[in-house]
């Protein structure tokens, strides 16, 4: 019987991160609405809550001292913001009206020409781009860059963000949400208060909206307290990247498939390299996989220092240097895997956390910026006076799924799935099902949770390149060039089953990017201790979608990304 | 009583160089010098709930408000900052001028200094600001307390303490070994922003701009070149006499 | 060229890295000169002299003799005025650094600190200053004089030159009435428990390699026989083998001891960027592929639990002989 990490749940429970406030009334801190998470999504709801409001002073003025409010748990926004990125300008453009051409956002230029290849240890083979990876009209961007532009702009629009801050507990009182709770500070490894201890407090707002990204911690546990689970379950792909400085510019924007992953089923490796260029002097690489694979030793952080040792890839990097290094998860369930409903009273999920994603377009930035966009229109009807809560919330869903979000998405419905039958097999479907638009169906798919994978042992491990320090790199030295510092001493914020059988501890210390989990010692039963070492942790939530479960850390630990 | 606190803002990047790259990553917005926060700390400790007045003060670009915001987040009532392109590139003389300046406006009872790291810009600042101030300084504070008119310092030296006593007006560099600086409390975070910040020039300073930036510093940095080669690394392996070998290099290197 | 050098003293010995300083001056061109601050220093000039001073500038008094930078600050401006120095150099200490700084300020004189080296370039002088954790140099200079230099503590070695008797000078005490008003009201010397991880001129260090919580005391030993101070790498912090106030690296202590062993430990980035800045660095490890081997000037290959031992009893019986 194959082992599968699912056997082996964490130790976690959503409703241990639901609360009724606690702090007395007079110190809790009232916002109108409050955002969760910097990211496009968030950013973009506040941005646009800051337009109605501008034109609408008396709604601003009922709001209060603090009409919106943003947490965000990095340093500062663009701290934990890492894709790709090729963006389809659409949703920037809805959201700022004729304030900026597509070409005055802060991106490294429009796309001008791009390759896609099949790799083989060696060789590459170009084949004609699938319509789905076209990118023509799209400009190439740094998200965390993205990110501190959009922050400027919702500071101008009068919303307060505050950095450094986790989101640790959502306010939930006579079945409606009230908020959240932020987390402790100061806390050591053993839990313990110290000398400079500062609890967390309780956030209150009329509207609460979640735009935590991939992995949300708050919208899990929403989508639990609310009943909204999809019908299928969520995958998630692992993306990991590097930013490098080169010597000859990259003109093209670069897609892979194949080596270093392999083509029979029985592996379920789905994925592929891109290669975009960032100005003249810049460039950035990374390497996708889908979490749903089956070979325990598996490493997407080792597959990308492998990549880069095919000759068609060294020579792009050649004389160049690494400037930045980083990780996240990608949800891949696309429409199948959308929550139920959109929303709960007082309350409105966004962007990656939802899983609004088009895996065979890899873009999701848009759909999260008019996400952000759409929820702030919907928060807005809501709190204005004779707004009606109950149904502004409700036109949000509707406006998500019948806008071009969900067109997009209900018409790549089944792709991702279709690769669980392997490269071959799968790419055949889907290029049916693009040239028909999503007509050409296999109906549902039964998707298995990224856990329940059943896991092999292939041996490739011995065959990941030594790092050389200049082309390749190991696993701390990629968490350096992340910018992680995270303070040591504090909690342990993984949750995760801690004796299992060696193959699940394997699997979980080549799984991570980071190398938190190492196996440690055989406890003599079958199973061995898992060891962790928490402040390596970059957050790409990879461990929620194979058997652990992420939560915060303290405010401002991860990465600091900047060029990600 | 009045404290002021001198602070600087200080690149992100500063903190984290890939050693690969050697380069500075300016690309991130910056924060308050983590030594500053000490300095800050402790003016908070010693106002506790009385009506001390803490303001900090201190000269950088227009981002340099971001710091400034932390320490008035911290629980600071009141920020000064001197910006003005004029004062970009000062040294330690041209700024000691500058901040002396604007702390003799302040006319604070206490200067506190953090202690910042040796190879950060603006250390030793705070004896230059004295000597401007024409007042007593006490430097590597490891415990600090008001007694009467003065203060009462701990001075840590590599020798053990000095306990030290001076009169108010006093300029004191706190070490990092004083206290734990407190994370600022959400109500911090958001009540900062409504707390007095004011802008100067070097014009509304009443010092001129040919005694500030670099048309007022004394020194240049000329270039940057690689550091000496760390001189031929050698590697050997243990064949029993590994100890030796290892007693003989430390000799030869006068470390024994 | 005309260099005065601050000598500083604690009790009756001159301070190495300040007569390091005076060696490096004299091997300038030029006159050198020292300035001697205290109560009964006058007892030290001949040493001075005998290091490579000619002049040695003298102010003795009682009321000189507590550590403090503002009434030193007034006696090397007047030396300086007096005598027409053109150039200030000082070796970092905690004292030094306020001497330099106030009378950087008082002089309206360029100081560069942190200083590894001092060299004459196209024939101006550039200061050596390591940045950016010491992965680059950046040549730094003054635009007038006098210039005022502040070099890392054990920059220099000292080197008697076994000269003639110094020319003496004493110097009239004229203190600014705020040079005095702070006071040294009392004192506590350190016991030797050993040194503080920051101020430690050696460090042992130690990393999983060590096995066992319990191979901390092997670090110890040799910690004492070298008289420097123990320090850890975050793995074994985390792992509780030893204290967080231990641990060097990134997210730890950042060290530049003069000698650095680092006994089982890998190397990693983390660590590398706490102690790369130490001026000798020995590792042992027995992965020969260990990233340590990369930057350290001696590494060796082998069991350390074999060689540590060995080493502790070899170093103690040096210092003894």
């Amino acid at each position: 019987m194959a082992t599968r990490a699912s056997d082996f749940p964490p130790p976690f429970a959503a409703k241990d991160y639901i609360a009724e406030p606690t702090d007395p009334v007079d110190e809790r801190i009232e916002v109108g609405v409050l955002v969760v998470g910097a990211g496009p999504a968030g950013l973009a709801c506040a941005i646009r809550l800051g337009q109605l409001l501008a034109d609408d002073p008396a709604t601003a003025e009922r709001l209060g001292d603090v009409p919106v409010a943003i947490v965000e748990k990095g340093k500062q926004p663009g701290s934990h913001l890492l894709s790709g990125a090729v963006v389809n300008p659409i949703g920037l453009k809805r959201l700022f009206g004729e304030r900026y051409r597509a070409d005055e956002f802060p991106s490294y230029g429009a796309v001008h020409g791009e390759a896609v290849y099949v790799l083989s240890r060696r060789g590459a083979v170009r084949i004609p781009p699938p319509p789905t990876m076209r990118n023509h009209g799209n400009y190439v961007f740094s998200l965390s860059r993205l990110g501190r532009w959009l922050a400027e702009h919702a500071e101008e629009g009068g919303a307060m963000i505050l950095p450094e801050t986790a989101a640790e507990k959502l306010l939930v009182s006579h079945g409606r949400v009230a908020g959240i709770r932020t987390g402790d500070k100061g806390r050591d490894r053993d839990g313990k208060e110290m000398g400079n201890f500062e609890p967390g407090a309780d956030l209150v707002a009329r509207v609460t909206v979640l735009a935590e990204g991939t992995q949300g911690h708050l919208t899990g546990v929403a989508i639990d307290r609310f009943g909204l689970a999809g019908a299928q379950p969520q995958i998630w792909e692992l993306g990991v990247k590097e930013v490098w400085k080169v010597e000859k510019p990259l003109r093209d924007v670069i897609h892979t498939m194949g080596w270093p992953l392999r083509k029979a089923a029985k592996y379920r490796e789905f994925g592929g390299s891109f290669l975009y260029p960032m100005g003249d002097d810049m460039l950035t690489i990374g390497m996708v996989v889908g979490l749903d694979y089956r070979d325990a030793e598996l490493s997407a952080h080792d597959l990308l220092q492998e990549l880069k040792t095919h000759p068609k890839i060294r020579k792009l990097l050649a004389g160049g240097e690494r400037v930045a290094w980083g990780a996240k998860t990608i949800p891949g369930g696309g429409w199948n895997s959308l929550p139920t409903r959109l929303y709960a009273p007082g309350l409105l999920l966004c962007g990656d956390g939802l899983g609004l994603v088009n895996i065979p377009r890899l873009k999701g930035v848009h759909y999260a910026i008019e996400s952000g966009r759409l929820a702030a229109e919907s928060a807005y009807a809501a709190l204005r006076p004779g707004g009606t809560p109950g149904t502004s919330l409700a036109a949000y869903d509707a406006a998500v799924r019948e806008g071009f979000i969900g067109r997009d998405l209900h018409e790549v419905r089944d792709m991702r799935q279709v690769f669980g039958r392997g490269f071959v097999v799968g790419g055949a479907l889907a290029s049916a099902m693009t040239v028909s638009k999503g007509k050409v169906s296999v109906g549902k798919l039964a998707a298995e949770p990224d856990a329940d994978a059943p896991l092999l042992q292939s041996g490739r491990a011995a065959a990941y390149p030594a790092p050389d320090g200049t082309l390749t790199f190991d696993k701390l030295s990629s968490v350096f060039a992340s910018g992680n510092k995270t303070r040591d001493d504090q909690p342990n914020h993984i949750r995760i089953a801690q004796r299992v059988p060696a193959q699940v501890a394997e699997m979980w210390a080549h799984l991570c990017p980071a190398q938190v989990y190492e196996v440690g010692e055989d406890n003599g039963d079958g199973t061995v201790t898992v060891q962790l070492a928490p402040s390596n942790c970059v957050q790409c939530g990879a461990i929620t979608a194979k058997g652990g479960r992420l939560t915060p850390p303290e405010g401002g630990s991860g990465p600091e990304y900047t060029l990600t | 009583m009045k404290i002021a606190v001198c602070v600087k803002h200080v690149p992100e990047g500063s903190a984290r160089i890939d050693p690969g790259s050697k380069r500075l990553d300016r690309s991130g917005e910056g924060a308050l010098n983590r030594f500053d926060a000490n300095a800050v700390e402790e003016a908070l400790r010693l106002k506790g709930e009385s009506e001390t007045e803490v303001v900090v003060v201190s000269m950088g670009p227009e981002k340099a408000a971001d710091s400034l915001r932390k320490a008035l987040a911290m629980g600071a009532d009141r920020a000064v900052l001197v910006s003005d392109d004029a004062a970009a590139g000062s040294d330690l003389v041209a700024t000691s001028r500058v901040l002396a300046a604007a702390l003799e406006r302040e006319g604070a009872d206490l200067v506190l200094f953090g202690q910042q790291a040796s190879d950060g810009d603006g250390a030793v600042l705070w004896a230059a600001v004295a000597e401007r101030l024409r007042r007593p300084v006490v430097s590597q504070a490891a415990a600090l307390s008001l007694e009467g008119a003065g203060v009462h310092v701990k001075r840590q030296t590599e020798f053990g303490y000095d306990v030290i006593e001076a009169p108010l007006p006093a300029v004191v560099a706190v070490s990092d070994a004083i206290n734990e600086p407190r994370y600022p409390s959400l109500k911090g975070i958001m009540g900062a922003k409504k707390k007095p910040q004011e802008v100067l020039t070097l014009a509304e300073l009443g010092v001129d701009a040919a005694q500030a930036g670099e048309a007022g510093s004394q020194t240049t940095v000329l270039g940057l070149a690689s550091p000496p080669a760390r001189g031929g690394s050698q590697k050997i392996e243990d064949d029993g006499n590994a100890a030796q070998a290892i007693v003989d290099f430390l000799a030869e290197k006068r470390l024994l | 060229m005309k260099t005065l050098v601050f000598v500083e003293h604690h009790g009756s010995e001159l301070q190495k890295g300040s007569l390091g300083v005076l060696a490096k001056a004299a091997s300038l061109d030029g006159d050198v000169a020292a300035v001697l601050v205290g109560g009964g220093v006058t007892a030290l000039t001949a040493e001075a002299g005998s290091y490579g001073a000619a002049t040695v500038h003298v102010a003795d008094d009682d009321s000189l003799e507590p550590p403090l930078p503002q009434p030193r600050v007034d006696v090397l401006a007047k030396v300086v005025r007096d005598g027409g120095y053109d150039t200030v150099l000082f070796a970092n200490s905690v004292l030094a650094a306020d001497v330099a700084s106030g009378l950087a300020a008082r002089l309206d004189a360029g100081i560069n600190w942190d200083l590894a080296d001092l060299v004459v370039q196209d024939g101006a002088l550039v200061g050596k200053r390591p940045a950016l954790g010491d992965s680059v140099y950046a040549d730094v200079g003054w635009k007038s004089e006098p210039r005022i230099a502040l070099f890392r503590a054990g920059s220099f070695d000292a080197a008697p030159t076994g000269g003639d008797a110094p020319q003496v000078e004493a110097v009239a005490l004229e203190l600014e009435p705020y040079s005095t008003e702070a006071k040294v009201v009392g004192q506590e010397l350190e016991e030797s428990t050993g040194p503080s991880i920051e101020d430690a001129d050696v460090i042992v260090a130690g990393g999983r390699g060590l096995g066992a919580p319990e191979g901390f005391a092997l670090a110890e030993e040799l910690a004492r026989a070298l008289g420097g101070a123990v320090g850890a790498t975050r793995a074994v912090v985390d792992a509780g083998w030893y204290p967080y106030a231990a641990q060097i690296g990134q997210t730890g202590k950042t060290v530049s001891p003069k000698l650095y062993v680092a006994l089982g430990i890998s190397g990693a980035i983390q660590h590398k960027v706490g102690m790369q800045s130490s001026s000798t660095i020995v590792a042992i490890n027995k992965d020969p592929n260990a990233p340590i081997f990369e930057f350290s000037d001696l590494g060796v290959v082998g069991d350390l639990h074999e060689i540590v031992p060995k080493l502790t009893e070899l170093v103690n019986q040096q210092r003894n002989s």
